[in-house]
């Protein structure tokens, strides 16, 4: 289990840095269209072939990488931080906060955040840059995507509320703050992290498929959502199954995130 | 002996020369992308229904859909007069509706003041309708009916291709036709089927009542990977309109199946916004409006690389608001504007812009950049414009490319005008350029660069008004087309639209269907449905 630990710790610190140095490592720039060679086979030129445009897949994949690994991580801590706060406060707090709280997730869950992100895109200027795009679309998955989240925190949190040690830290005359930030929180740790992890790979899927409503990364930066777009075409996967190289990284990567957290977080 | 066996084997050559005697029997399945909204031919508004018009509709003038010509249906011969005011038919005599009741002139005037009722508000009504007042329809005989208009209307005798005839006196109302085959049954969400009508006045060469079908099967499915794969599975034998990427995937499967007929009557274009009140910056508005900034752009989008890139050689470049596929009304002269970056460059650098390092620069010192809108989920555009994009940026110009959901799109573009550059497609059923009046005319609401202008902006926006006016008051179709010719030579030059490719029209024909002959013009594969017949080995196959 250490080996397995140790060679996904490894192979994230690598992703990580072939992504940071994706400007040295890309044979192409990502945009460059090689209008002579779409849908190209890989090569010695184009190591995982083109896309339908004659752009370098490679060189793609490794800018999208960097794309998403950096921001739907960014996302996924915006949407866990929101969600631990509404959450444990009102498990921790209970009563008619919590009730509150709770409806107030309810019905966050209940709107149809589509149509709002579509109406979000609607009213946005249109000469935005694409990395200025690239941070609306992870700032708006972040922002509407803490509901879930933060039911299953509450739950955790009002577990939490009426342990032993939290009784005793009160009678100790510790303040409610204190207690939730110094008790409760960190045995919250466990859940955080579950839900940080699990809603990474939920927004880098949703961010594909708002690419497909016209709200996702914009053209022509990459992303993975935008990568896994080109599975669409059945044909020209079958063509190059190297073109399934987004989605087998997407999983990899998601089973080392899970692989590389302290195994004792999940005891509980 | 000799003699006899020469006399023999050329009996034998003659015999095989014959063409084969068509099969009777067997039921045509396709596919209808939606539901039909109506069955009423009058009311027809969208394609499921106009397919199911054609098939059971008869008209009094029918255009062939591969020379493009009229012909004569119900009617046998016809004679506009009065400048397109009035025409007058001759109706076939003998004919019966499905339900035995016979055709009369007098069903023809019924079919056109129910038409032409304001009140039923028929959208085939409402090409006829070229200036308010009534139309009056009188019959001299059972054989002889005479149409007059308050006004001429433009392309007349073409418009009654739409029209079909229902009977007045019929119980059935408009379910007794006159046209191959009529509506047996229908399954909301499910199929149509229209079995043949027994009836039907035409015959074939051999003196055999048409049609040679038994049934048509019209399933509902909206889903274009289903139809392909229920195409494989041969359990539908037609595909009227495929997108270049699922044909290439046919093609390697069924190459015997798969026909790209050409250019089809469809373009895809993009369009600056012009419109004076605009929430754009003035500088913006004053490149859009500048006739040698459109060229520049023109110039320098590669369309031969967007034919072959984006639709896989199955598109050709676009000239103008008329296809090639548009026999009579296309101007041969017209030729697609070159690719040519550094012509585009020099065209703007007379025009005071710069090119300061990689950014172009307008005589204000403003970086030229802007936004194209486009539908978001399609993937030919969203492609065509990250090809744009490239092309632009060799001269120095930033284009950011925003793709939103359809009602965004339209609302931007028809009602706020927060918009720059727009690349969308438009969809041509009809030959006639009349049927673009709304486009043309600048106080139409559909002059999409600039609607409902109180007066034209611009001296050549008020010669195409006038030239398009002047071409629909006229029933000269070769002054018609001299007229119409100038229109697509302004619009050549002025590229108020910037007209991108005419797609190609693609379909999918089983090969168990015999005597197909498909063509640009919708409806592409069963045009000639009359005529079509399963082949022995088909037959087998497909039932």
């Amino acid at each position: 289990m250490k080996f397995l630990r140790q060679t996904a710790a490894v192979f994230l610190v690598a992703i990580f840095i072939a992504t940071l140095f994706a400007g040295i490592l890309a044979p192409a720039p990502y945009a460059r269209q090689f209008r002579e060679s779409p849908n190209a086979l890989p090569s010695r030129i184009h190591l995982l072939g083109t896309d339908e445009l004659g752009r370098d897949l490679f060189s793609r994949l490794l800018y999208g990488s960097r794309v998403s690994l950096l921001l739907a991580p960014a996302a996924s801590l915006l949407a866990t931080i929101i969600a631990a706060l509404v959450g444990g406060v009102a498990g921790y707090v209970g009563g008619w906060i919590e009730r509150i709280a709770l409806a107030g997730t309810d019905l966050s869950m209940s709107l149809p955040w589509l149509f709002l992100l579509l109406t979000v895109r609607a009213v946005l200027p249109l000469n935005l840059p694409p990395a200025a795009s690239l941070l609306i679309t992870f700032g708006l998955l972040g922002f509407f995507g803490w509901a879930a989240s933060a039911r299953v925190i509450c739950a955790g949190a009002r577990g939490l509320r009426n342990s032993d040690f939290v009784l005793q830290a009160k009678a100790c005359g510790c303040s409610s703050q204190r207690v939730l930030l110094q008790q409760v929180l960190p045995n919250l740790r466990p859940v955080l992290y579950a839900q940080f992890l699990i809603s990474i790979p939920v927004f880098i899927l949703t961010e594909a498929n708002l690419g497909i409503l016209g709200l996702g990364v914009s053209e022509p930066l990459p992303s993975w959502g935008g990568l896994l777009r080109g599975l669409e075409n059945w044909s020209a996967v079958q063509a190059n199954p190297a073109r399934l190289a987004p989605l087998v990284l997407l999983f990899v990567v998601v089973s080392c995130f899970q692989l590389v957290m302290p195994q004792e977080d999940f005891a509980s | 002996m000799r003699t006899h066996r020469l006399a023999l084997l050329a009996a034998g050559f003659l015999l095989a020369a014959l063409p084969a005697k068509p099969q009777s029997g067997g039921e045509l399945r396709f596919v209808l992308r939606s539901e039909p909204k109506t069955f009423d031919p009058m009311l027809v508004d969208e394609e499921a229904s106009e397919t199911i018009r054609y098939l059971t509709g008869g008209v009094l003038i029918r255009v062939n859909r591969k020379t493009q010509a009229l012909e004569p249906e119900l009617a046998v011969s016809w004679k506009v007069s009065e400048g397109g005011k009035k025409i007058s038919f001759r109706a076939r005599e003998g004919l019966l509706f499905s339900d035995g009741t016979p055709f009369t002139a007098e069903d023809v005037a019924f079919t056109m003041q129910k038409l032409m009722n304001p009140d039923l508000h028929s959208p085939t009504g409402d090409s006829f309708r070229s200036s308010q007042g009534p139309v009056r329809v009188t019959t001299a005989n059972p054989r002889d009916v005479t149409i007059e208009f308050p006004a001429p209307v433009a392309g007349l005798e073409r418009l009654f291709d739409q029209v079909a005839v229902v009977s007045s006196h019929s119980p059935k109302k408009e379910a007794a036709v006159l046209g191959p085959f009529v509506v047996a049954e229908y399954k909301s969400g499910s199929y149509v089927l229209l079995k043949r009508n027994p009836l039907y006045w035409k015959k074939d060469a051999r003196g055999r009542r048409l049609p040679y079908l038994d049934s048509i099967r019209l399933d509902i499915q909206q889903n274009r990977d289903l139809e392909l794969l229920r195409f494989k599975r041969n359990e539908i034998q037609l595909i009227n309109s495929l997108d270049a990427s699922y044909f290439e995937n046919l093609a390697k499967e069924a190459p015997s199946a798969v026909r790209d007929i050409g250019p089809s009557l469809d373009s895809e274009q993009i369009w600056f916004n012009q419109v004076p009140s605009a929430p754009i910056p003035d500088y913006k508005k004053n490149w859009f409006r500048s006739t040698s900034f459109r060229l520049a752009i023109s110039e320098a989008i590669n369309r031969d690389d967007l034919c072959r890139v984006v639709f896989g050689s199955h598109a050709r470049p676009a000239v103008g608001p008329v296809s090639p596929a548009n026999l009579f009304w296309f101007d041969k002269s017209l030729q697609p504007h070159p690719y040519d970056p550094q012509a585009a460059l020099r065209r703007l650098q007379q025009e005071g812009f710069r090119l300061d390092g990689h950014v172009l620069n307008d005589p204000g010192g403003h970086a030229v950049e802007f936004s194209v809108v486009t539908n978001a989920g399609n993937k030919y555009r969203e492609q065509m414009a990250a090809m744009i994009q490239q092309d632009l940026e060799q001269i120095g110009i930033r284009l950011n490319i925003v793709t939103l959901d359809f009602p965004s799109l339209i609302e931007r573009i028809s009602r706020t005008f927060d918009y720059e550059l727009c690349l969308l497609g438009l969809v041509n059923v009809d030959l006639d350029p009349s049927a673009q009046m709304s486009v043309w005319l600048s106080s139409s609401s559909n002059h999409q660069w600039n609607p409902e202008q109180k007066s034209p902006a611009t001296s050549w926006e008020a010669e195409i008004d006038r030239l398009m006016q002047a071409q629909a008051s006229t029933n000269d179709q070769n002054q018609r087309k001299r007229y119409f010719d100038q229109v697509q030579k302004i619009v050549w030059e002025q590229q108020p639209f910037i007209y991108l490719v005419n797609k190609n029209a693609l379909v999918v024909i089983s090969p168990a269907l015999a005597n197909t002959s498909p063509v640009v013009l919708r409806p592409q594969t069963f045009w000639n449905v009359e005529t079509l017949y399963f082949s022995n080995q088909g037959r087998g196959a497909s039932q």
